[in-house]
C-alpha cells in the first residue's frame, strides 16, 4: 500500500545486477509529513475530548474519591479493616502492590531497553507507555504506605535513626524495597519529563498567549531546539535509558527478594528474580496494549501506531508469558527435586489440594495458555483477539500474585494456624480505587499532554535523515515489505485534521 | 516618549528540510562563524559534525555522579549498622563481611545520583531553563518546533556584519530571512 507507488518508478540504472532487498516497514504509514504528525498529536489535547472521555473519567474520579475515604477509615481505625490474619499477613495490599508495581515495568522497557537496542518503532508508545509506569508506581505505593499501619510514622522506613537512635535495618529486603521503590518513582519522572521537554515546546509554539501558553512555557523551560542543546539533551536522554535499563530489572528483582530471602516454603527460592522480572514486562506489555489500542482507535492514530507495533508487543508477551510458564513448570519441578518436604507440600496445597487450587489454574490459564495463541499472524492481527488475551493477561498476573501470597501464608508449618483468607470490602474498594486513579491520571494524560513523542516520531520519518535520497529507496532491486491486514483497512479518513483551538502560526 | 531601545540578536534564516539545514550547515561552519546555531524540531543526524561541535563531555559529570552515589549508599549503610550502632539482626552479623547484604541500596543509589546529575547537568550545558529569549520574539520561529529548521547567527559573532551576513544566508537557500531583536 505505501510502497505500491513506487512500483511504477522507472527501474535504476544498476537495479537488475543487484540483490531483492527486503524494505523496511515504514514506522509512520501512508507517508506522512511532519506537521501532519504535530497536528494529529497536538489537536489531541488542543481539540475537545470526545464524549466516552468525561463517560469514563466522573466515574473514576468518583472511585478515587472513594478510595482516599477507604484510607481515611483504615487511617482512622486500624489496618484490622482489611483482611490480613495471622497466617496470612499479607493479603491483597501486597498483591496489589507487587500487581502495581509489574505493570509499570513495561514502560520502562519500551522507553530504555528498546532505546538502546535501537528498536525505532518505540517511538509511537514509550510515551504513553512511561507515563503509565508513573502512574502504575503511584498506585503501587499506595499499598505498602498504608499497610504500615501506622502512616504518621511511615517515616522509620527513611534513613534517619529514631528517637532511640537506632538506624534502619539496612540488610532488610524491605529496606532495600524502599530504595529500590522510590528510585525506579524519582529516575522514571526524571526520564519522562526530559522527553516531554521538546514536546511541550511544541505545545507552547501553537498556545495563543494566555495561562495555557505560560504553563506549557513554564514547564518547556524554554526550550529553543538549538542544536547546540540537542547534543547534550541526546547524551542525557541515552545516559538516562543506559540508568534505567538495569535500574527496571533491578526493581523488581528486589521486589521479589521481599519473598525469596525469607524462609517460608514455596516463596524461598532462587528462580524469582528473573520470574518477576519476565512477569512484570510481561503483565506491563499487555497493560500497555489494552489501554493503547482503544486510544490508537478514538483518536485516529492508526498510521502512528501500526499493527506493526501491535505485532511486536504481541510476540513480546508469547515470549515473556513462555518464560513465566517455564517458571512456574519449573517451580514445580524444584520444589519435588530438591527433596525438601516442606517446599513439596508447599506446592501440593497450591496445585492439588489447597482451598486456592482454582486461583492457581485461573493463573496458569490466563498466562501461559492464552498467549500461546499468539503463535498465528491471524491472531496477532485481529484486535479483537489481541484485547482479549491482554485482558486475560491482566488478570492472571494479579492472579500470580495472590497465588504467591495467600495460597503459600494460608498453609504455613503448623497445621494448627492455618487459616483462610479473604478480603473486606475496603480491600476490595481499595483496589477498585487504585484502578479508578490509573485510569483518571492516563486520561488527563491524554488531555493535557502529548500522548505520542512528537519530536522523537519526526526523527524516524525517511526524510529526518539528512542523506535521505528520495529517488534512492524506488530502486527496483528493493521489495515492499508485505503489508499487515489491518493497516490495509484502517487508513484514517484523509489527512484533513480538525483545526486546533489556538491559532497555530501560519 | 522615546522611542524603546532594541538590540540586535542575530539574522534568523528559515530552511524546510533537513538535507537543506544540514548542508547550509556545513557551508557556515567553513565560513568561519562561532556564534550561531541550528534550530530543529529534532535532533538532526550527524549534525555536530556539520557543525563542527565536539562530543558533549556530559558522560564525565554523570561518572562523578554515580560514584558520589556508589559512596553516599555504603557509607550510609556501613556507618549505621556497623560503626555507630551495630545491630544484629537474625543472626546476621555486624561486621565488614555485612557488606554484600548493602549492594542493593548502593546500587540504587548510584542510580539516582546519576539520573539526576545527568537531568541537572543536563540543564544547565543547555542553559536552560530561561523564562525569555531574543529568539522568541520572531513571529516565525515558533514552526522550529513542528516543520521548518533555522539558523541563527547572532550578532555577537565577530565575522558578524548587518549585509554580508544577510547575503550569505540568502546564499545557501535560506527564506524569510529576518533581524531578531530583543529589547534592553
Amino acid at each position: 500500500m505505501a510502497e505500491a507507488a513506487h512500483d511504477s518508478h522507472p527501474p535504476h540504472a544498476d537495479g537488475p545486477s543487484r540483490a531483492k532487498v527486503l524494505l523496511r516497514e515504514p514506522l509512520v504509514l501512508n507517508h506522512r509529513s511532519y506537521s501532519w504528525v504535530t497536528n494529529r498529536i497536538c489537536g489531541i489535547v488542543e481539540n475537545p475530548q470526545p464524549k466516552g472521555w468525561w463517560l469514563i473519567v466522573i466515574p473514576c474520579f468518583l472511585l478515587t474519591c472513594f478510595m482516599a475515604f477507604c484510607f481515611a477509615y483504615l487511617v482512622a481505625t486500624g489496618v484490622g479493616v482489611w483482611g490480613p490474619n495471622h497466617p496470612v499477613a499479607w493479603g491483597w495490599d501486597i498483591t496489589n502492590f507487587v500487581f502495581w508495581i509489574g505493570i509499570g515495568h513495561a514502560g520502562t522497557l519500551i522507553s530504555a531497553i528498546l532505546y538502546l537496542t535501537r528498536q525505532k518503532w518505540r517511538t509511537a508508545v514509550n510515551r504513553a507507555a512511561e507515563a503509565m509506569t508513573i502512574f502504575a508506581v503511584m498506585c503501587a505505593g499506595l499499598f505498602p504506605a498504608l499497610h504500615v499501619g501506622r502512616v504518621w510514622m511511615a517515616w522509620f522506613l527513611a534513613p534517619v535513626p529514631n528517637s532511640n537512635a537506632i538506624w534502619q535495618n539496612f540488610k532488610s529486603p524491605l529496606l532495600w524495597d524502599v530504595f529500590a521503590v522510590s528510585t525506579y518513582f524519582s529516575v522514571s519522572v526524571v526520564f519522562w519529563f526530559l522527553g516531554l521537554v521538546p514536546d511541550l515546546a511544541t505545545l507552547r509554539d501553537r498556545c495563543q498567549p494566555g495561562l495555557r501558553k505560560m504553563a506549557y512555557g513554564l514547564f518547556a523551560l524554554g526550550w529553543r531546539g538549538g542544536n547546540r542543546q540537542w547534543r547534550h539533551y541526546e547524551i542525557a536522554y541515552g545516559l538516562l535509558a543506559a540508568l534505567s535499563t538495569p535500574l527496571v530489572l533491578s526493581v523488581h528483582t528486589v521486589v521479589s527478594f521481599d519473598f525469596a530471602t525469607s524462609v517460608v516454603p514455596g516463596w524461598h527460592t532462587t528462580i524469582f528474580p528473573p520470574y518477576f522480572v519476565a512477569g512484570a514486562i510481561f503483565g506491563g506489555f499487555a497493560m500497555v496494549l489494552t489501554l493503547m489500542i482503544p486510544v490508537r482507535k478514538i483518536y485516529g492514530l492508526q498510521d502512528l501506531f501500526t499493527m506493526k507495533h501491535i505485532d511486536n508487543m504481541a510476540k513480546i508477551i508469547l515470549l515473556t508469558g513462555t518464560i513465566v510458564g517455564y517458571a512456574y513448570l519449573m517451580e514445580l519441578f524444584i520444589a519435588w527435586y530438591s527433596g525438601s518436604i516442606f517446599e513439596f507440600d508447599a506446592f501440593k496445597w497450591r496445585i492439588l489440594f489447597g482451598p486456592y487450587t482454582w486461583a492457581y489454574f485461573a493463573m496458569f490459564f490466563c498466562n501461559v495458555i492464552a498467549p500461546q495463541v499468539f503463535w498465528w499472524k491471524k491472531c496477532r492481527e485481529n484486535l479483537i483477539v489481541v484485547m482479549v488475551v491482554c485482558m486475560f493477561v491482566n488478570a492472571g498476573m494479579w492472579y500470580e500474585r495472590f497465588v504467591i501470597i495467600c495460597t503459600t501464608l494460608a498453609r504455613d508449618f503448623l497445621p494448627g494456624q492455618w487459616d483462610m483468607y479473604s478480603p473486606t470490602w475496603v480491600e476490595i474498594w481499595t483496589f477498585i480505587g487504585t484502578f479508578g486513579m490509573f485510569l483518571m491520571l492516563f486520561l488527563l494524560f491524554l488531555r493535557f499532554l502529548p500522548v505520542i513523542a512528537i519530536a522523537e516520531i519526526k526523527g524516524v520519518l525517511p526524510e529526518a535523515d539528512p542523506h535521505y535520497d528520495p529517488a534512492s529507496t524506488r530502486r527496483d532491486n528493493l521489495v515492499a515489505a508485505p503489508v499487515y491486514e489491518g493497516d490495509r483497512h484502517e487508513v484514517p479518513p484523509g489527512t484533513s485534521v480538525p483545526a486546533p483551538r489556538g491559532a497555530a502560526p501560519a | 516618549m522615546s522611542t524603546p531601545l532594541k538590540r540586535v540578536h542575530g539574522y534568523l534564516a528559515e530552511f524546510s528540510s533537513t538535507q537543506e539545514i544540514f548542508h547550509a550547515a556545513e557551508k557556515v561552519r567553513e565560513a568561519g562563524y562561532s556564534s550561531w546555531d541550528v534550530h530543529s524540531p529534532f535532533p538532526v543526524h550527524g549534525m555536530d559534525d556539520a557543525m563542527g561541535l565536539p562530543r558533549s563531555i556530559l558522560p564525565r559529570f554523570v561518572l562523578v555522579g554515580g560514584i558520589i552515589g556508589l559512596i553516599t549508599a555504603f557509607l550510609l549503610q556501613y556507618l549505621t549498622q556497623v560503626v555507630i550502632y551495630p545491630t544484629v539482626v537474625q543472626a546476621k552479623p555486624a561486621n565488614i563481611y555485612t557488606i554484600p547484604a548493602f549492594f542493593p541500596v548502593m546500587f540504587e543509589l548510584t542510580i539516582l545520583f546519576s539520573a539526576f546529575t545527568a537531568l541537572f547537568t543536563c540543564l544547565i550545558m543547555m542553559k536552560l531553563p530561561r523564562l525569555h529569549h531574543p529568539l522568541f520574539n520572531s513571529r516565525n520561529f515558533t514552526k522550529f518546533s513542528d516543520d521548518k529548521f533555522f539558523i541563527c547567527i547572532e550578532a555577537r559573532d565577530p565575522k558578524f556584519s548587518p549585509e554580508k551576513t544577510k547575503a550569505f544566508l540568502a546564499g545557501l537557500g535560506g527564506a524569510n530571512i529576518e533581524l531578531v531583536e530583543d529589547e534592553l
